[in-house]
């Protein structure tokens, strides 16, 4: 008997779940750049938004000092105590027992690491879970993978999803994280369309992520919110809640409040906290911060005034 | 013993078929010299009715019509006069035209349907246009027809007239119910033969003869004829206003003041044919 | 499809429908716009470049549609003044304007463009308070897009002669102007700024609720020192607009409003050989096919009925729902709604805002009790509404047919009607089934069947997987009952000039 050739892969799996407009898409985050957050809600949201925070650094020049000043300053943002301090510090998994040192065993900070040969992921299979295994074996609380784009680009959702389980299964208990690279998938059909394929394969409370950071476009209002709509419509249709990451990009505090108003208007209150939402970021952390302090004291805040401020002018 | 010559049972052209008025009435119609001619039909307001379900029978597939065919099909109507110029032109002469006179205007009327002829397939360019919005979306103009359109021909030029307001309608894919000179109905009469054997699909364009005051009306209330191009006095056109109103009509009166104006070429233009357009404006998302 | 309501149900098997929380964990604060609207007490008409006293000397108030408190109060002009309108812009017309050269006439509407965005905030506050749009539609859309209007505009001002290929263009002269409430200030740019490019003056009426920003605009006009009579404004009710209309000066009337009203001038324009432009009423239908991209279809949904509380002719009023996707589609509108913030219009995070008026909520909730009493089933998202002023709830009806009075009336309000549909031909006619023909949606991921539908549906304006779209570039206008002659682009030129 012939064998039937199927339909191409990409659009049947467009058809299954979905297309997106990306004009439309960008008018509607548009809307959450209008919204005008004041006083109290504004407090909430900023602190909200710090104890969200993956604190990151992932430069070739990291060392154990500076990831230990990294996790003290995610303990402690600010020496202002009702801040609270951020949801994980995200390192590479050379650092992550460097980090496990600073941070104790029972911190309130929890260890992400980004394994799977991030931010490529171009190693074998077997390269990339050894390094997984090795994270989660110098005390990983977390793991941020990286999908094969060029399998999810050719159609080969199989070999795409077959990876995450990998790698599911590797971590064990860990929660996950999945990065889609949304710059590398360009365009919005596209991060659906993996977003489902990831949601599949992973476990409530795991999440899916847009980025590395390390390519030209990063989290977005637009992916953002592309992301967000899966995550919804995965879980009325399952039931499986799955948190989100939007990482890189995103530095400002008027940034992430958009963000987390795109969350409230999008998902819901079930979403704002740290256990579905998070910011993959570095410099955020500082002008929440700021911006919290300038709530308080009602006075403009110098960058320099806090740690670690890369601004130094 | 002289031959007697069979004379022509005159009968309107509505709907492809050649028809007697629903009512069965008729007038006399004497010629130039007061003989009688032929006994004409006079089309009610029920035939008027009759025709608009016609006309709006054959809208949609004669606008679905390339441009490029209604245009080789009003060049075809051409052919058709231009093969029968001679009887025409005795026609007219018969009904008080001198020969000269007679001969330029079955020559004007050919010449009027090859300009809108040529207009088929270009008017859209000229009209129609891509508008540069301030947004990420792709923006243009079209134009459609606006369906089944009512004209009432001018007593005169009787032939001439007719086609002058007709042709610009029915280039770009509407339908027209049209009465024909009232004071001189039988080239309208001819012409529909014309129009039988023109290619131009059977209800495209609809000939009634019989009284404006019977009519007019009718053409003003009728909410199926979306607009109507006409020749009339200043009593018909309040009447065709207020009639208009309930649905919105469009009423385009001719610019036409003396019989010597139809000739004119500056009456012919593009503008005529924009008249009986709506513009249709579409916008689209340019991503990906 | 896993969204299918079997896989759903399967998924379901033993627990509750998994449900959104839309709460007060993180409630907004009061955002209030405090910018100064600089109104004054009073406001006289406007005619032959000065503020003028109406000759009966009578004002009547014009209020807050959100708390329902007086706002200041507006002369009421009567046919006298009319009168003095006519002739101060016939005067102009003869005089400056009408023999201006273009290119100076286009600095004139290029400088009021500049001045009106210089005062934006200002007249946005102004248009809210008046009119109780929500804040950030008048000052993101209204005012800027007034604004844009007399830019566009003014650059033609001085190539009329591209405007009708073969021939050459003339103003007609005086024109008489009527526009409604929904959008006081762009209605008076979209009717002013193409009368003004082709040399014509104009005597305009705004709507008797909204005559603030048109008042507050005179003083643009005279601030940009355009020469008097060239733009009168002369304020009340009905009675001052048919005496605009019928005003023998006038060499062209143009009106935007109902189709009743357009249909009274029609007739008691009978006999006279003036121009006319109506841009009338619509029902229109936003026809969503099963593989449109549902989340920006619903959004466009919310654009197309609650944009400025769905006061708005083009209206998506009539969505026409795949069967295949209805459920779905519903259920993602009903998310949506839910995040809908209706209330103050001051407030700056106010999706929905007031009312405009006591009649119209009268007739909203009217044309709402019949959908009740037909049998069409009826949602409303949970908000707390203000206790004094205008207000009403977003609502969307279900299971609607084409013989309720809610999918056939323009209910001119947040209203949204639900229909399905199987196929393309049904889709179709349901969408043409109506004397309406201004406006029309199509979502669908098949290009084909964009340019198919886009064909076939009788109406000015085709939004392909968008809504409520707008541009000074655009030409926008109706088929039908819908009125005729258009406004924006090219083809709304032509319809302020005669062909020469």
């Amino acid at each position: 008997m012939p064998v039937k050739s199927p339909p191409p892969a990409l659009r049947r799996l467009f058809d299954e779940v979905g297309t997106v407009d990306s004009v439309g898409v960008e008018e509607r985050v548009a809307k959450y750049g209008t919204r005008s957050i004041k006083k109290a809600a504004k407090v909430w949201g900023l602190k909200t938004a710090v104890s969200m925070v993956d604190l990151t650094t992932l430069e070739g020049k990291d060392t154990p000092a500076k990831v230990a000043s990294l996790c003290q300053k995610g303990v402690r943002p600010h020496d202002d105590d009702a801040i609270p301090p951020v949801a994980a510090v995200c390192v590479y998994p050379s650092m992550v027992r460097h980090a496990r040192r600073a941070l104790g065993s029972a911190a309130k900070v929890r260890i992400a690491s980004v394994a799977t040969a991030f931010p490529s992921g171009q190693a074998p299979l077997k390269t990339r879970l050894a390094e997984v295994r090795a994270a989660v074996a110098d005390g990983a609380d977390e793991i941020d993978m990286v999908i094969n784009r060029g399998a999810f680009l050719a159609g080969e959702f199989g070999v795409v999803q077959d990876e995450i389980s990998a790698v599911v299964e590797a971590c064990g208990p860990l929660t996950l994280k999945v990065i889609l690279e949304v710059s590398e998938l360009e365009t919005f059909d596209n991060i659906r369309a993996a977003s489902f394929l990831a949601m599949r394969v992973i476990r409530p409370g795991d999440f899916i992520k847009t980025s590395t950071g390390k390519t030209s476009l990063n989290a977005t209002l637009g992916n953002n919110q592309v992301m967000l709509e899966a995550i919804r419509d995965f879980y009325l249709d399952t039931g499986v809640a799955i948190a989100m990451k939007p990482a890189g990009g995103i530095r400002t505090a008027k940034q992430a409040l958009q963000f987390l108003t795109a969350v409230k208007e999008t998902l819901g209150d079930a979403w704002l906290n740290n256990t579905r939402y998070r910011f993959g970021a570095s410099a955020l952390l500082n002008d929440l911060v700021r911006q919290l302090a300038k709530e308080k004291s009602g006075a403009y805040q110098a960058p320099f005034y806090f740690s670690e401020s890369a601004e130094s002018y | 013993m002289t031959r007697l010559p069979i004379t022509k049972t005159p009968k309107p052209y509505v709907g492809g078929a050649f028809i007697r008025s629903e009512s069965g009435r008729t007038y006399s119609l004497p010629d130039a010299a007061g003989n009688f001619f032929a006994n004409v039909p006079q089309c009610t307001r029920k035939d008027l009715r009759n025709a608009v379900e016609a006309a709006a029978k054959a809208g949609p597939g004669w606008a679905k019509r390339t441009a490029y065919n209604r245009g080789q099909i009003l060049y075809r109507l051409g052919e058709m006069i231009e093969a029968r110029r001679a009887e025409l032109i005795d026609t007219l002469v018969r009904f008080g035209a001198g020969r000269g006179a007679a001969g330029r205007e079955v020559d004007a009327t050919t010449d009027r349907l090859v300009y809108y002829a040529g207009w088929a397939d270009k008017y859209e360019q000229v009209l129609g246009n891509v508008n540069p919005v301030a947004s990420p979306h792709f923006n243009f103009t079209v134009t459609e027809p606006m369906g089944v359109v009512g004209v009432i021909a001018p007593d005169a030029p009787a032939l001439l007239g007719l086609v002058s307001l007709f042709a610009p309608v029915i280039v770009s894919g509407n339908t027209v119910v049209a009465v024909a000179s009232e004071r001189t109905p039988y080239p309208a009469i001819l012409l529909g033969e014309m129009l039988a054997t023109s290619d131009l699909p059977g209800g495209v364009v609809n000939v009634l003869t019989g009284f404006r005051k019977e009519l007019v009306p009718t053409f003003a209330t009728h909410t199926h004829l979306r607009a109507v191009s006409a020749a009339v006095d200043v009593a018909d056109r309040k009447t065709l206003r207020l009639g208009g109103a309930e649905s919105i009509k469009r009423v385009y009166f001719s610019a036409a003041a003396t019989e010597r104006d139809w000739f004119d070429e500056r009456t012919q233009s593009v503008y005529a044919i924009r008249d009986f357009l709506e513009f249709k404006t579409i916008w689209h998302p340019i991503g990906a | 499809m896993p969204t299918s309501a079997s896989a759903r149900k399967t998924a379901r098997r033993g627990r509750p429908a998994p449900e959104l929380i839309f709460g007060d964990l993180w409630a907004f604060d009061p955002a209030p716009e405090t910018a100064d609207p600089k109104l004054k007490p009073r406001y006289d008409l406007f005619i032959g470049g000065r503020f003028v006293a109406p000759a009966g000397g009578r004002y009547f108030d014009t209020i807050n549609p959100a708390n329902e408190q007086k706002l200041t109060e507006i002369a009421l002009a009567g046919s006298v003044d009319v009168d003095a309108a006519y002739a101060a812009a016939q005067r102009a017309f003869t005089t400056t304007w009408g023999r201006m050269p273009g290119r100076e006439r286009a600095k004139y509407l290029f400088r009021i463009a500049r001045l009106l965005q210089d005062r934006a905030r200002e007249f946005a506050v102004a248009e809210t308070l008046d009119g109780g749009k929500p804040i950030k539609e008048s000052r993101d859309f209204d005012v800027p897009m007034a604004a844009a209007h007399f830019f566009y505009h003014a650059g033609w001002a001085d190539k009329l002669e591209y405007i009708a290929p073969g021939r050459g263009v003339a103003p007609l002269g005086v024109v008489g102007q009527v526009i409604p409430w929904n959008f006081p200030l762009l209605m008076l740019a979209w009717k002013i700024a193409p009368a003004l490019a082709l040399g014509n003056t104009v005597v305009l009426k705004p709507a008797e609720t909204t005559s603030i920003t048109c008042l507050k605009f005179a003083e643009i006009l005279q601030d940009a020192g355009l020469p008097p009579g060239v733009v009168n404004f002369v304020t009340g009710a009905g009675e001052v607009g048919a005496a605009v209309m019928t005003h023998p000066t006038a060499a062209k009337v143009a009106f935007t409003g109902s189709t009743e009203v357009g249909k009274r001038i029609l007739r008691s324009l009978a006999g006279t050989e003036k121009k006319l432009t109506l841009e009338l009423g619509g029902k229109a239908a936003n026809i969503v096919f099963d593989d449109a991209p549902l989340d920006q279809a619903v959004e466009g949904i919310v654009n197309g009925i609650f944009f400025n509380q769905g006061h708005v002719c083009c209206a998506g009023s009539r969505l026409l729902v795949h069967e295949p996707v209805a459920e779905r589609v519903l259920a993602k509108l009903k998310n949506r709604l839910r995040v809908l913030r209706v209330g103050d219009p001051m407030d700056k995070n106010t999706d929905i805002g007031a009312i405009n008026s006591k009649p119209q909520l009268d007739k909203i909730r009217s044309l709402v009790a019949s959908g009740v009493k037909e049998g069409a089933e009826m949602y409303q998202p949970p908000c707390v509404l203000p206790s004094k002023g205008f207000y009403f709830r977003p609502t969307v009806f279900s299971g609607v047919s084409m013989s309720h009075r809610i999918a056939r009336e323009e209910i001119f309000g947040p209203v949204l009607s639900i229909l399905t549909f199987r196929t393309v031909d049904e889709a179709v006619e349901k969408a043409n089934n109506t004397a309406y023909g201004l406006s029309a949606g199509v979502w669908t991921d098949k290009g084909s069947r964009i340019l198919k539908l886009s064909t076939e549906l009788k109406a000015g304006v085709v939004w392909a997987n968008t809504y409520n779209k707008f541009d000074p570039a655009s030409p926008f206008g109706g088929y039908k009952e819908s009125g005729f002659g258009r406004e924006g682009g090219r083809q709304g030129l032509l319809d302020y000039a005669k062909l020469v």
